[in-house]
């Protein structure tokens, strides 16, 4: 892998960071006392949890008929909410695996954090799967497992077994990948680690990672590899995750726009909550320098990009809800737009369509502010979109007759508040105790052009062991 | 036969006659010191010996077995002794009757070791025919009401039989000595053994006599006949020979006089094709009321009128009758009602095949309908008066009277059975008001209801499924009752009681055989004892005198209907002020079954609503007041003002509310608690007649709202012929598809019929195919499948909350279609039901697909397909993910989104041990977390292939049925194995399906075993989904 760098190309790292600086930088939170934001955020995530599991733990004691569904919605927050997640659990493997491949540098400052959000979106979702069972306790029975039960075995032609299959084999491989990645940087904490306990633990998490030759050639094909196996799974996940609605017969479901409009969706959500994670780390561990403005804004590039995908999809559906003339389609359509819940639907357009295209402006894409603004507003919209997808689809199909509302109750509404907390406590606990940038592959960016670093090697902090600098991964 | 006797031998060793096999060959236990375990090499040098080894092992295995008994059972006490002829598992069948009030149907009790778990219809009655109605279906449920009473009692205090039979006897008595009167006020009794024990009463106290009224009164019929015929009865009615029927308030189907038996009939005159023994004409239904009914909901004519109109109407009716019919006119009366005219034109060119009846309760307007219908000849064709009907035998002015004399202090005693005036008659506050002063008052009621509550003694009756008993519900028909079950709760029977009082022998078994004797077995044939005719009758549950009792009289009309005419015009004041209709729901009726939860939450036919009572309104009237759905508002009449919700009807008259009666029973139980307004102080007395209307009512917007609970919220089709397919008579008459709609998909190779593309293989079902085909032109609405179908297979009651969430339970429901004036396309004009709507009833449940969406979607297989086209529901398989549910395009699946047994929040009766003594042991009480469905009744035809199995035959033609197909008055459902060519489905397809016979979204091709038959309407102008279509084209 060999490539040339432009010596007008801007340096992806600013503030002519040294090696040991990038070390310093990003090991300093993991070492140092938990600070006071760090703290308050933590404790309303363990509080929102608490309070979360409270409600979950009601849920399944007293029965899912806390919740606002009923004999016609038979979905409504529960699979919004696991659809949302599983979405928002797509950008970390997208920058991992597509953009590694794609040999975007940039990313290496963000994937770490990126990734991390999508294992704990993806948790989020899980937690949903088993949420809206009936009887989660007899969730196993959805797995493929020998059993005592004569020819009893899973329905192959259910696309939710295809989702079992599809996001337990994606969360495996976004963990591996995940954990893969922290070795060099577990070690470089490990070396750096004054107290025998973290030493123990960041060495036995670090699985002896000695930073030779050899070990770093493995780390670099097990990464090139597994960005391979991962990069089809980007596609695959909410590509089946949209075949439990286009494989149905509800008008609205039955689609076959479905898979890559969901793949589209899902990316513009997860680069959305990517932008806001990173907006806030940047902020509270001082890591501007590492993720600048250009990061932030080569993401929104990304999210105006799929946002205008999926802007297609929903006009391309009505067309086809019109050309096709089948009447329950076209009724379901112009229910979504005009009907009860058409607000819901106003909120997916103008969150995911209008949004977005406000970063055709270069001052509004580089600026935190909006930045953020307009990240919050997509992922409402992504929401939005996977509740009106269910809920308006179902609430009115076929027979009039069972035609019926669906308003969320206090469990609908505080389940989905359980994710949060169950999502953020995660998210803090590896922010302080897990390495937020990726060390090792920031330091071969450093040097982004042709020209010489800035600064001279010095100052290498006592106990550091130097990775190889003269090691770039993508030169070699 | 050879011997075929063999040698077995254990071992090679005895095989080989080995030595040492042989010396110890005798000995029972082996020799331990040769086979214990090798000790050394086994269990590593341990004592452990084989035996205790095996101990443990068996220990262990008892261990395990023990802790991984998931679910203990609780209470399966089996027989010590077993009952003579009772088999645990095989039900029993005894005929009996069911008789509430005046209500009744000839019916099967299912029993089940000896408690009855389901009601049937009796296929014997030439009545009832096999048919039942909600009422009845659900009556079973009353019999497990554990709000009822367990035992005679004094106030509030429980006390034993000998003592109250001691007290009460003293204090008749005690009133008799004095010459103060002893009133026996009940309700329509229909037994005229009961009658005979109540004068074997009044003859031991002379100054007793028997008040009869009605909740819902029909005296002023019977009034009306005294005066017209000289006989004052109820006529019995051949609604299927009437071609033209006109009704003027009478909701014949549903709640007036004896539906049970005019459903049928009704039916019968509006069956058409194959399921009409291939008949191409129907009978042309007119109807004139104020609210919508379930019986003007099924007319092909339908005006809304004022209840004031009534009587007006009917002598306008007569009046243009007359004039087509050369007749002489009741004076001028001038009132303008759509579709008056065309009725007078068809009554009258169907003179002879007409028939007219009005629901009111005014002596004056029944007289004008007996002339009416003397004009046109309908006495000796569709109306038979020698053959009087005795379900309403109530006397309005002996009960109005009965209260004067009680509010002047006149009354010594009185005995209510089968009656609750201070809840249901118009002045039950005044009678409430003395009660108390009366030195003797005494209630026979199951439970301390409204009137039972203020006497001094409740002795309770068993329900008649404990009881004996006998019905004459029409002249020449009797009836058994015979209990089902022995008594639950210490309650005696009326008679016994009554008897015990009068000093006479208490066993009413042996005095109702004594009657039968006397009266009934000299009337029959072909009996060499009593006994003999006595189990014949008990077997069949009836019994039908061979000479036929007809009452003889003349039916020529020697009324004066000029004068009754004179009366309506003198009290008919035209006007714009509103007016209030009271109406019986199909579900509730009176209220005397109010606590039964069944009942309550079956939806209304037309309104859809459950567990309430409510004002209903026309939208313009709405509108006009300032209230929408669900806003309370204040509804003023006769000095007396309630709060009620709103209900928009279409098809209300405007400027008129209707409210039912039967809700607001402060004191029958815990279900009906709380439900619903009592309107019965509303009535009016008109000459001392009871009027369920009201003039000069006012309705105001009361602030605040109380939600109705409907399990159908969106009134309209939407214009989807997918769904209800509807021609015209005259259409049909040329072509038999009239109305059908035939979706193509559009291919390549051009458009094609949507069930020639599909992507799977299809099932075979090469024994039997189960199937059902629902006629649209039959049902009409009554619900009796819906309850049948809850007693059958264990459905839940989720109570009016969870209806609210749309969460009720029930397997099979009737949707109800309005038609809409709007356009096709303008989709949010479509929502909104025409001002008075054409309504169509369409059963709906699981459609049993052949291509089932449900079936591939389930993760975990829990919903397959079985080799007879079931579509089937594996519950302790099921995770509860709900896809199904979302797959169905039918929207028939439900979910148990709580534990519905013994679970406080839901205290129906799967809540105690005695309701659940209702529980089909056939069917899985389902638990929380798993969807159901309708299963076509798998357990009858697994039960109904076992016994053909068991005596070596195929199953008969039409020898299983489902509970709903059993339960439909009307036959409207048909079930059966479309496999076998001589079942009644297989003949009706064989023709059908070429012509009426369609599929309910026969375009996404899922393949149902459930066809409908078009609903073909008797009108002249285009109904008005089709008219909407023909306009687009």
């Amino acid at each position: 892998m060999s490539h040339v760098t432009s010596a007008v190309r801007t340096p992806l790292v600013t503030g002519g960071k040294t090696y040991a600086d990038v070390t310093e930088d990003i090991s300093r939170q993991v070492e140092g006392r938990p600070t006071r934001e760090w703290t308050i955020a933590f404790t309303i995530s363990v509080v929102v949890l608490i309070y979360g599991t409270a409600c979950v733990f009601w849920t399944w004691w007293e029965g899912l008929g806390v919740w606002g569904l009923n004999k016609t919605v038979g979905w409504a927050w529960d699979i919004t909410n696991f659809v949302w997640w599983v979405g928002i659990g797509h950008a970390g493997t997208l920058i991992s695996a597509i953009l590694l491949l794609f040999r975007q540098k940039w990313r290496t400052a963000v994937n770490r954090s990126a990734e991390a959000m999508t294992i704990f979106a993806v948790l989020c979702a899980a937690s949903f799967i088993l949420m809206h069972m009936g009887r989660p306790w007899l969730a196993y029975w959805a797995l493929p497992l020998p059993n005592t039960l004569g020819s009893l075995w899973v329905n192959f032609k259910s696309p939710l077994v295809w989702d079992v299959f599809a996001i337990s084999t994606y969360f495996t491989v976004s963990l591996v990948f995940w954990y893969m990645g922290l070795l060099p940087d577990l070690a470089t904490i490990r070396d750096r680690a004054r107290s025998k306990v973290s030493r123990y633990i960041y060495g036995a998490f670090s699985l002896g990672w000695n930073g030779s030759a050899k070990t770093w050639a493995r780390y670099e094909y097990l990464s090139l590899i597994l960005a391979g196996l991962s990069t089809p799974l980007v596609l695959s996940v909410h590509t089946i995750v949209s075949m439990d609605f286009a494989t149905s017969v509800i008008p609205g479901w039955h689609t076959t726009i479905f898979p890559p409009y969901f793949v589209a969706g899902a990316i513009f959500s997860g680069f959305a909550m990517v932008q806001n994670l990173m907006l806030i780390i940047r902020v509270v561990f001082k890591l501007e320098d590492y993720i600048t403005i250009e990061h932030v804004e080569s993401m929104n590039k990304i999210i105006t990009l799929t946002g205008s995908i999926v802007g297609v999809a929903y006009l391309t559906e009505f067309f086809i809800a019109w050309y096709s003339g089948v009447e329950f389609e076209s009724y379901a359509f112009i229910n979504r737009a005009t009907g009860p819940y058409w607000w819901a639907y106003a909120a997916m357009m103008t969150c995911n369509v209008v949004s977005p295209q406000l970063f055709w402006s270069r001052a509004i894409r580089r600026s935190i502010v909006w930045t953020f603004t307009i990240s919050v507003v997509v992922n409402i919209g992504m929401w939005f979109e996977r509740f009106v997808i269910i809920v308006t689809s179902l609430h009115r199909d076929y027979l009039p007759s069972s035609w019926a509302m669906f308003h969320p109750t206090l469990f609908d509404i505080s389940d989905y508040i359980f994710s949060f907390g169950f999502f953020f406590t995660l998210f803090l606990l590896f922010a302080k105790f897990l390495p937020v940038v990726n060390m090792a592959e920031v330091k071969a960016i450093i040097k982004s052009s042709s020209e010489k670093l800035p600064v001279s090697v010095s100052g290498v902090a006592k106990g550091e062991r130097v990775a190889n600098p003269t090691f770039n991964k993508d030169v070699d | 036969m050879e011997n075929t006797s063999k040698r077995y031998w254990k071992g090679v060793e005895e095989l080989r006659n080995d030595a040492t096999f042989i010396k110890n060959a005798n000995s029972e236990f082996a020799n331990p010191d040769e086979t214990s375990l090798d000790s050394d090499s086994l269990l590593g040098g341990s004592n452990t010996q084989r035996r205790d080894f095996l101990k443990a092992m068996g220990f262990g295995m008892a261990a395990v077995t023990l802790a991984a008994c998931e679910t203990p059972v609780h209470k399966a006490i089996p027989y010590l002794n077993k009952p003579e002829f009772t088999i645990p598992s095989i039900s029993d069948y005894y005929a009996s009757t069911y008789v509430n009030n005046g209500d009744f149907a000839s019916i099967l009790v299912e029993t089940r070791e000896g408690r009855p778990i389901k009601i049937e219809g009796n296929p014997l009655s030439t009545i009832s025919k096999g048919g039942t109605t909600a009422q009845v279906q659900a009556s079973l449920l009353s019999l497990y009401d554990i709000d009822k009473l367990k035992g005679p009692q004094r106030g509030n205090a429980s006390i034993g039989w000998d003592v109250a039979d001691r007290e009460i006897i003293n204090a008749l008595n005690t009133v008799a000595a004095r010459g103060g009167a002893v009133r026996i006020v009940t309700s329509t009794i229909i037994s005229p053994t009961t009658k005979a024990v109540v004068a074997d009463f009044i003859a031991k106290y002379p100054t007793a006599q028997h008040v009869m009224y009605d909740a819902n009164s029909a005296f002023g019929m019977m009034q009306a006949n005294q005066t017209s015929f000289g006989k004052a009865a109820i006529p019995s009615y051949a609604f299927d020979k009437a071609e033209t029927i006109v009704s003027i308030g009478a909701d014949f189907l549903g709640t007036w006089v004896a539906p049970i038996a005019y459903m049928r009939a009704y039916a019968e005159g509006r069956k058409i094709g194959a399921v009409g023994g291939g008949k191409k004409s129907m009978s042309r239904h007119y109807q004139f009321e104020t609210g919508l009914s379930m019986t003007g909901a099924n007319a092909d004519y339908r005006s809304p009128i004022k209840p004031s109109q009534e009587g007006v109407l009917a002598v306008a009716l007569y009046n243009k009758v007359a004039q087509k019919l050369g007749g002489t006119t009741l004076g001028s009366v001038t009132i303008d009602v759509p579709h008056l005219d065309k009725a007078a034109t068809d009554l009258a060119r169907t003179r002879g095949r007409s028939l007219v009846v009005a629901g009111s309760n005014d002596p004056d307007v029944q007289v004008v309908i007996n002339a009416l219908n003397s004009m046109l000849g309908s006495y000796g064709s569709t109306i038979d008066l020698n053959i009087p009907v005795y379900t309403r035998q109530g006397n309005d002015l002996q009960m109005n009277g009965f209260i004067n004399d009680a509010k002047a202090g006149r009354v010594g005693a009185v005995l209510f059975f089968g009656a609750n005036p201070v809840y249901d008659h118009p002045r039950g506050a005044e009678l409430a008001e003395v009660l108390a002063k009366m030195p003797l008052s005494l209630s026979f009621s199951d439970r301390a209801d409204e009137t039972a509550s203020l006497c001094k003694y409740i002795t309770p009756v068993p329900h008649f499924l404990e009881s004996w008993g006998d019905a004459e519900p029409q002249a020449g028909q009797l009836t058994l009752i015979q209990p089902a079950i022995s008594y639950i709760f210490k309650t005696r029977q009326f008679e016994s009681s009554l008897l015990t009082w009068a000093g006479k022998p208490s066993d009413y078994q042996v005095y109702l055989k004594n009657h039968w004797s006397t009266t009934y077995y000299p009337q029959s044939t072909g009996f060499d004892s009593f006994d003999s005719f006595w189990v014949k009758c008990l077997y069949d549950g009836l019994f039908v005198p061979q000479n036929g009792q007809t009452v003889a009289g003349a039916t020529t009309f020697a009324g004066n209907a000029a004068q009754a005419a004179t009366g309506i015009a003198q009290r008919f004041k035209p006007g714009t002020g509103m007016e209030m209709s009271l109406y019986e729901k199909v579900s509730i009726g009176t209220g005397s079954m109010a606590n039964n939860p069944w009942l309550q939450e079956m939806p209304d036919p037309v309104t859809k609503a459950c567990w309430d009572n409510y004002a209903a309104l026309s939208q313009k009237t709405a509108n006009y007041i300032g209230v929408t759905q669900n806003d309370l508002v204040t509804v003023k009449a006769n000095g007396k003002s309630i709060e009620l919700p709103v209900m928009i009807q279409p098809g209300q008259a405007d400027n008129t509310v209707s409210v039912a009666i039967g809700y607001g029973r402060e004191k029958a139980g815990k279900a009906a608690a709380g439900v619903g307004k009592n309107v019965y102080p509303f009535a009016g007395i008109l000459n001392g007649y009871v009027l369920f209307t009201a003039g000069s009512v006012t309705v105001e917007k009361a602030g605040g709202n109380h939600e109705v609970a409907q399990t159908q919220t969106h009134d309209t089709v939407m214009g989807r012929r997918a769904v209800v397919q509807e021609g015209r008579l005259v259409d049909y008459v040329k072509n038999p598809t009239a109305g059908r709609y035939f979706p193509k998909v559009v291919t390549p190779e051009g458009p094609v019929d949507p069930a020639n593309i599909t992507l799977w293989h299809g099932y075979g079902k090469p024994n039997h195919s189960w199937g059902m085909v629902i006629d649209l032109n039959s049902c009409i609405g009554c619900n009796a499948c819906v309850v049948g179908c809850q007693a059958e297979n264990n459905v839940q009651v989720v109570g009016r909350e969870e209806v609210l969430m749309r969460r009720e339970m029930h397997w099979i429901r009737i949707d109800r279609y309005y038609s809409s004036d709007a356009e096709a396309e303008d989709f949010s004009g479509l929502e909104i039901a025409s001002a008075n709507p054409e309504v169509v009833f369409q059963p709906m449940l699981c459609q049993h697909c052949s291509n089932a969406p449900c079936e591939t979607v389930c993760p975990v297989l829990a919903t397959t397909h079985s080799t007879e086209g079931l579509n089937q529901m594996t519950y302790n398989r099921c995770i509860g993910t709900r896809y199904c549910a979302n797959n169905c395009p039918y929207k028939v699946r439900r979910f148990n989104w709580f534990k519905y047994f013994d679970n406080d929040n839901f205290d129906y009766h799967f809540n105690n041990d005695l309701g659940k003594m209702v529980i089909n042991p056939d069917v899985t009480v389902r638990s929380r977390g798993v969807i159901e469905k309708c299963s076509f009744c798998v357990q009858r035809i697994q039960e109904g292939k076992l016994t053909a199995k068991k005596e070596r035959r195929r199953p008969l033609p039409d020898e299983i049925q489902s509970a709903c197909a059993q339960a439909c008055p009307t036959n409207a459902i048909i079930f059966g194995d479309m496999n076998n060519p001589e079942s009644t489905i297989s003949k009706v397809l064989e023709t059908e399906m070429t012509e009426r016979a369609f599929h309910v979204l026969e375009e996404i091709n899922v393949r149902p075993q459930i066809s409908y038959l078009t609903k073909i309407r008797n009108k002249d102008e285009m109904p008005k989904q089709e008219a909407r279509q023909e306009s687009q084209v």
